[in-house]
């Protein structure tokens, strides 16, 4: 700590401290999503039969394949925890780029999703969308609105996993030493828990 | 007191202090120190308050006369939009726990810093970054946003002012909030001295520690419902557009879920802050230190339920309505709760009326009509008649300044000598604590009058049967006003002045009067042992706190 202020205190690991940290954010991050959840139900309650009709232009396959593509992301991440504890670094990086690759994968087949979504005037602002029943204008709205706030948070999480790989390349992260890739690997579990509720409320709801 | 004497008995004259580790604007901006971090936020926000205060300066000169004189209504509109944004989101909300919760509670609690001071200073940079896009939204885009602080839908998502970058403004500034929270927390769980255990906390960390909780937990709310009003006005997604079949009370309900939990984000370090300064200016122990600590998780328990009485004329079923008027009077048990414990803790001590000490007193009275008019808010027949009106501005600005305004300058006074080593002249301090006082009442008593009688808030006009009242209204401010620029002067004035600041200059017995004033880097050159409860003056009054 302190470096730049000439201190001497030598820097002190707290890995209790630094797991609650991460479990305070997580807990702002459930309170995020929560908010557009309370959006989701409330509309939904009022407009079953325009979500029901509306869920039906969703891709479940697309969305499906998805769920699989993100709860394998979840498995090869824990394993790269696990190796590392073994201290087997090369198997734990090649795990953890496997993390990277599927967490790209689901943006590509989401970036699919939408352009189809898009080419049929089913986005909010769209023309065509305007034709159609109040509900299922918001329900797109909230489509739109919560797989693209989660989108994002897939994108973020991708971007910190490249950061633990560098780390763990340079032996940042190691056997004694590994709390900022269980962290990251929380995070990533959270954007994975979260999809499981999307999938359900958006493309399993007709 | 053990912990006192043992370190004062070891004093480590050579270490140096933390202003003198580290010179330069470099060292400042990079430091991870918890007590630069403080200074930085205190200069930040002091400006911040300068510019709010003219601001609202401003707007009572316009009331002064009727009709437009100085500004035309949108540019009134504007200013009390920018008033309540930069004064809220910028001052009262971050004040206490960003600059007293970040120099004192590690040293309250016998820690070298927070738990993660990397991240504090990173809580600063949002914090800069955030104000500054709310700031830059006056200058840019359609104009200053015009709706009021509270960002209602629809006029927010339909006006052409810049509110997408004031919002996004406000958005950054709440991850600040948030990072700061989840960085208490930790801390206070993780740092605490050996011996200190819960109930040997002092009562500031405490109430930071029911802050954080807030902050962390009802934050995002507000993320996600400003990032739902930017996404309105760019994507036009329609969750709060009727005609797309969204509902604006939505938007609402989601503002005063995180807006009214906020309020004690703004009101529960100032009680902390005074819980610290009653006792050692009455020279006694605080009295009924459990009741204090569990009446500061209640508040943040129950403040989290009650956010709907912002509502009672926006259309709710007659049910709910009862629900939130009966949650938000029992808030005022717990606000009791400890507005008796401090009169207790005077009960029968040694009071010594330094500036602090007003300060402080000032806050429990003005405190006292703020909580006591909020309850006349949460009457559900009376709220129909206040409502929107100046009844409801005088009642905030009880809480909000007379609240936490003044313990931030209680703690300001209380504090200065440990952050500065430095002293202001008592007898100014005095003379604008009195000015600030008398200007304050005259100010904001004349509001909940012109309240009752039907003065709508907002407005840039009035009515000739108000007239009267906006001109002792405006005279109010001119005093008030007066007494803070003495106010801040007098402090400016303190720091020039080279004096030798004893370490305890007050005879506190908390931690941070066992330290050399200014602290050093490392706070403590040896680690506190905490063997009896805190604000033990003598043996005789162990057993109250016990």
């Amino acid at each position: 700590m302190n470096v730049e202020a000439g201190s001497h205190a030598p820097a002190h690991r707290d890995y209790v401290g630094a797991k609650l940290g991460m479990w305070l954010f997580i807990f702002t991050e459930l309170i995020l999503f929560g908010g557009l959840f309370v959006a989701y139900s409330m509309y939904r309650f009022m407009n079953p039969h325009d979500f029901h009709h509306a869920s039906g232009e969703l891709n479940v396959p697309l969305g499906v394949t998805n769920t699989v593509v993100l709860l394998t992301s979840s498995l090869t991440m824990v394993l790269a925890i696990v190796a590392i504890r073994l201290q087997r670094k090369a198997q734990s990086m090649l795990f953890l780029a496997t993390t990277i690759v599927l967490g790209l994968v689901f943006l590509v087949i989401k970036t699919f999703e939408w352009s189809a979504k898009f080419h049929h005037g089913l986005y909010p602002g769209a023309e065509h969308l305007l034709t159609r029943p109040p509900g299922e204008r918001l329900f797109f709205g909230l489509y739109f609105g919560m797989t693209g706030l989660h989108g994002l948070h897939v994108t973020v999480g991708v971007v910190l996993l490249s950061v633990m790989l560098v780390l763990l390349y340079r032996d940042r992260i190691r056997h004694d030493d590994f709390v900022k890739l269980e962290n990251s690997g929380l995070y990533w579990h959270i954007v994975d828990v979260i999809w499981i509720f999307l999938l359900p409320l958006f493309y399993l709801a007709a | 007191v053990s912990t006192a004497a043992q370190i004062a008995a070891d004093p480590v004259p050579s270490a140096p202090n933390f202003y003198q580790a580290g010179k330069g604007i470099g060292a400042w901006l990079l430091t991870k120190d918890h007590k630069r971090i403080a200074l930085m936020y205190l200069a930040a926000m002091t400006t911040f308050f300068l510019v709010g205060m003219t601001i609202g300066v401003f707007m009572r000169l316009e009331q002064l006369t009727m009709g437009p004189t100085l500004m035309k209504p949108t540019t009134y509109n504007a200013l009390f939009t920018l008033h309540g944004v930069i004064m809220i989101f910028l001052f009262v909300i971050p004040g206490l726990p960003a600059v007293f919760g970040n120099f004192f509670l590690p040293i309250l609690i016998g820690a070298e810093d927070v738990a993660f001071p990397r991240l504090n200073l990173l809580s600063w940079y949002l914090f800069m970054i955030g104000g500054f896009v709310a700031l830059t939204s006056l200058f840019t885009g359609g104009g200053p946003p015009d709706t009021g602080w509270s960002f209602y839908v629809p006029y927010s998502v339909t006006t052409g002012t810049n509110v997408t970058m004031a919002v996004l403004g406000a958005f950054i500034l709440g991850f600040s909030s948030i990072l700061t929270g989840l960085n208490f927390i930790t801390t206070m769980h993780r740092l605490r001295a050996p011996g200190m255990t819960w109930m040997r906390m002092p009562l500031f960390p405490w109430s930071l520690y029911a802050t954080a909780w807030v902050q962390v937990l009802a934050t995002p709310i507000l993320g996600i419902t400003l990032l739902l009003v930017i996404l309105e006005r760019v994507f036009h997604l329609g969750i709060f557009n009727p005609a797309m079949g969204g509902d604006p009370i939505l938007y609402q309900h989601l503002f005063w879920t995180y807006s009214h939990p906020a309020v004690y984000i703004m009101i529960l370090p100032a009680m902390g802050a005074i819980s610290e300064i009653i006792p050692t200016f009455s020279h006694r122990t605080i009295f009924g230190y459990r009741a204090i600590v569990y009446s500061s998780m209640a508040i943040a328990g129950l403040g989290s339920l009650v956010w709907a009485h912002h509502m009672f004329t926006s259309g709710m079923s007659d049910f709910a309505v009862v629900v939130f008027s009966l949650l938000t009077f029992l808030v005022a048990i717990p606000s009791a709760i400890k507005v008796f414990n401090w009169v207790a803790t005077l009960y029968k001590g040694s009071i010594e009326l330094r500036s602090p000490m007003l300060y402080a007193l000032g806050f429990i009275f003005l405190f006292s009509i703020g909580g006591l008019t909020g309850l006349f808010q949460g009457a559900l027949a009376v709220n129909v008649h206040i409502h929107d009106t100046y009844f409801i501005v005088g009642h905030f600005h009880y809480v909000m300044f007379g609240g936490t305004g003044f313990a931030f300058f209680a703690a300001l006074h209380y504090w200065y000598p440990k952050m500065f080593g430095r002293m202001y002249n008592e007898r100014t301090a005095v003379v604008a604590w009195a000015h600030i006082f008398v200007g304050f009442n005259l100010f904001y008593f004349t509001f909940l009058v012109m309240g009752m009688q039907g003065m709508p808030r907002r407005y840039y006009d009035h009515l000739p049967v108000f007239h009267t009242g906006h001109i002792v209204s405006t005279v109010g401010s001119w005093i008030m006003v007066a007494g803070l620029l003495m106010m801040f002067v007098n402090l400016a004035r303190g720091l020039r002045k080279k004096v030798e600041v004893p370490a305890n200059p007050w005879g506190g017995v908390t931690l941070e009067w066992t330290i050399p004033s200014p602290p050093p880097v490392e706070n403590f050159a040896k680690q506190p042992v905490i063997t009896e409860p805190p604000y033990t003056f003598n043996p005789a009054t162990k057993e109250a706190t016990a």
